[in-house]
């Protein structure tokens, strides 16, 4: 079985992260960048089951700048078998929709059984990344899945919501998104770091892959304008003459939170 | 100022070591570290599976084959330290790494490599080194413990204080006089086994900084060790053994010195900015800065040393005169480094909880052990000029 792990590498979750007024996007210089926890968590959830079943192959793949490739060697060191990393100029402030194409290409490019990737980073946020895959990719997708199990043909897991816990399948080749519930991944040893740099790691472009990302033919997200965050005011204190529930209310009210 | 003898593997390395800190070095195991006067197996066990701790022992036996490169070792030291409860842990790696492994990896017969080394590598056995006893330390030679030849092995008498590891060992790698006179050739190093009858470790030490590190004394009582645990097979070599191995103990301890004293200007920044007094942050008083100018540039130095000496090694150049100079002018300036910090800390820099009061009391034996720096600077004035 092959199973492809999407992994991101992002501004370090716990340390200063800004966006550039400029551009946009995210400042890499301020902080570490590291690879985000949620698609280290999915990494393990895959080599897990390959320490278990001889014969599964799993590979990482990501989409990232140059300097992307220290985290794929971590990636690599923790037990990946290989990598692929699709590097180009053209995708930088890439939105959603143009990095799920790209992905689905190189995806097709790799072949796999079963996609696993985190279900939102921390630096982008958006959440829709593993449905939209599973849709250019024509297979199912089981998101949002805080337990799962891996099986020679399907896959399954729990999803919880505010109401319910759900079970669901689904038959491979599917994608699959973890949640933080799942275990804490492996960091990798002394011997992951030396074996990973005999790894296969692939490089991609754009080119490779057949993809124009100038291509506005299909619906893309734009910036239009970046603003700094305006100051924090200082609070409205109110003195309470008896009707400082009136006054509350009023406030809540007023900020559209009632 | 900017290091540039790491490469792309020790970056990923120092993850590995931050990411193995952060999971298994809490401050409560610290604490329980200092109480009970030693590092837990566990701990040890699961640093050597992330390769942390075994760095030395030859790939072939399992290990990472750094014995030549002390690079890795250092990024070890560096993140342990900066952590400010891994003390009792560095030590406890150093031991094991930098005076137990190289006896046995340079020294060992065959049979000693492929009995003793793999084990260490994964920390399933620790060692220890014990050269000094009650009466003799800088004047080695005056050793009284003897391992006198019988049929198959030899009866071992004596006592060593002050070994580091001494008591969680496994192994004990013994300076014995096998000889008659004092002659180089007079003396072994020879392995004893804990649990040897006749072996026995002494009461707890009570130092007076470095509480989690593992200090021992040891006594030795018509203690039989077979012949295969002579080092090296051949009796008389004991001394030249130690010769070769100086030049790594004493890089080593020139290393710990520059990554304490990097560590103690980090925290005495932190404190100098949050403490407040007469209206604003301490750090901005000139004394403040000057002398905290003074200290990063001492780090600039030491490490600037540092690394030019572990490149020698690294190239078989290091000799032990120079790394004498290594150890004690590094020893002292991190001294110098602790001093003007626990001052600039105030009140606090005296209170245990904070780092560099540890810092300060736990570094004060890196000037006294690895051969004292008076003995150093003999070594270094013979080399100088040439004269006994």
């Amino acid at each position: 079985m092959r199973i492809v792990v999407l992994v991101k590498e992002v501004p370090d979750t716990y340390g200063d992260r800004t966006l550039s007024l400029e551009t946009g996007l995210a400042e890499r210089g301020t902080s570490d960048n590291v690879v985000d926890e949620i698609g280290a968590r999915a990494l393990e959830v895959a080599l897990a089951y390959a320490e278990a079943h001889d014969g599964t192959e799993v590979h990482v793949l990501t989409v990232g700048p140059e300097a992307a490739a220290a985290s794929i060697r971590k990636c690599l060191a923790m037990g990946a078998h290989a990598a692929t990393h699709v590097v180009d100029d053209g995708l930088v402030g890439a939105d959603l929709g143009l990095t799920a194409e790209v992905l689905a290409a190189a995806l097709g490019r790799v072949g796999f059984d079963l996609v696993i990737t985190g279900n939102q980073s921390t630096d982008g946020m958006g959440g829709v990344l593993p449905a939209m895959l599973a849709e250019l990719l024509d297979v199912p997708n089981v998101t949002n899945l805080d337990a799962v199990t891996i099986g020679e043909s399907e896959v399954s897991g729990t999803r919880a919501s505010d109401d319910a816990m759900v079970q669901v399948t689904a038959p491979l080749p599917a994608v699959l998104s973890v949640t933080e519930a799942l275990p804490d991944p492996r960091f990798p040893n002394f011997k992951g770091i030396m074996a990973a740099k005999k790894k296969p790691l692939d490089v991609l472009s754009l080119a490779d892959l057949g993809i124009d990302a100038d291509d506005l033919s299909a619906s893309r997200s734009i910036m239009l304008a970046i603003g700094a965050r305006p100051p924090r005011s200082a609070g409205v204190k109110i003195t309470d003459e008896g009707d400082a529930g009136v006054k509350l209310a009023a406030f809540l009210a007023q900020n559209h939170l009632i | 100022m900017q290091r540039d003898i790491y490469d792309e593997d020790h970056a990923a390395f120092r993850e590995v070591v931050k990411e193995f800190i952060k999971r298994y070095v809490t401050p409560e195991k610290a604490k329980q570290w200092d109480e009970d006067g030693e590092v837990d197996r566990e701990t040890m066990k699961a640093a050597a599976e992330h390769g942390i701790v075994g760095l030395s022992v030859p790939e072939e036996f399992g290990g990472a084959g750094m014995l030549m490169d002390y690079r890795f070792r250092s990024v070890v030291n560096e993140e342990v330290i900066a952590s400010g409860i891994g003390s009792a842990l560095a030590g406890a790696f150093g031991i094991q790494d930098d005076l137990a492994v190289p006896y046995l990896a340079h020294f060992g017969t065959d049979a000693q490599k492929q009995k003793w080394l793999p084990k260490m590598a994964t920390a399933e056995v620790l060692g220890a080194l014990a050269m000094t006893e009650p009466g003799t330390g800088s004047d080695l030679r005056a050793v009284k413990t003897t391992a006198r030849k019988v049929d198959g092995g030899y009866i071992v008498n004596g006592a060593k204080t002050f070994i580091s590891s001494g008591k969680t060992a496994d192994i004990v790698v013994t300076f014995v006089k096998t000889g008659e006179g004092n002659r180089p050739d007079a003396f072994s190093l020879i392995i004893v086994e804990n649990g040897m009858e006749g072996f026995d470790h002494g009461k707890k030490l009570h130092k007076m900084g470095f509480p989690g590190h593992d200090t021992a004394e040891l006594s030795f009582t018509d203690v039989f060790v077979p012949d295969e645990n002579l080092i090296g097979g051949e009796p008389g070599r004991g001394f030249l053994q130690l010769m070769m191995n100086l030049p790594l103990e004493r890089l080593s301890i020139g290393a710990v010195a520059a990554a304490v004293a990097e560590a103690a200007v980090t925290w005495t920044l932190d404190y100098t900015k949050s403490r407040e007094a007469f209206g604003q942050p301490i750090v901005d008083f000139q004394n403040t800065r000057f002398r905290l100018a003074e200290m990063a540039t001492t780090v600039d130095v030491m490490w600037a040393f540092v690394d030019r000496a572990m490149d020698l090694y690294r190239k078989g150049k290091l000799s032990a005169d120079e790394a004498a100079k290594v150890k004690f002018w590094c020893t002292e300036r991190e001294w110098e480094i602790l001093d003007q910090g626990v001052q600039l800390h105030g009140g606090y820099g005296y209170i245990l909880e904070y780092p560099i009061a540890r810092a300060f009391v736990d570094a004060r034996v890196h000037r006294i052990y690895g051969g004292t720096n008076e003995v150093m600077r003999e070594i270094v004035a013979r080399s100088v000029t040439g004269r006994k």
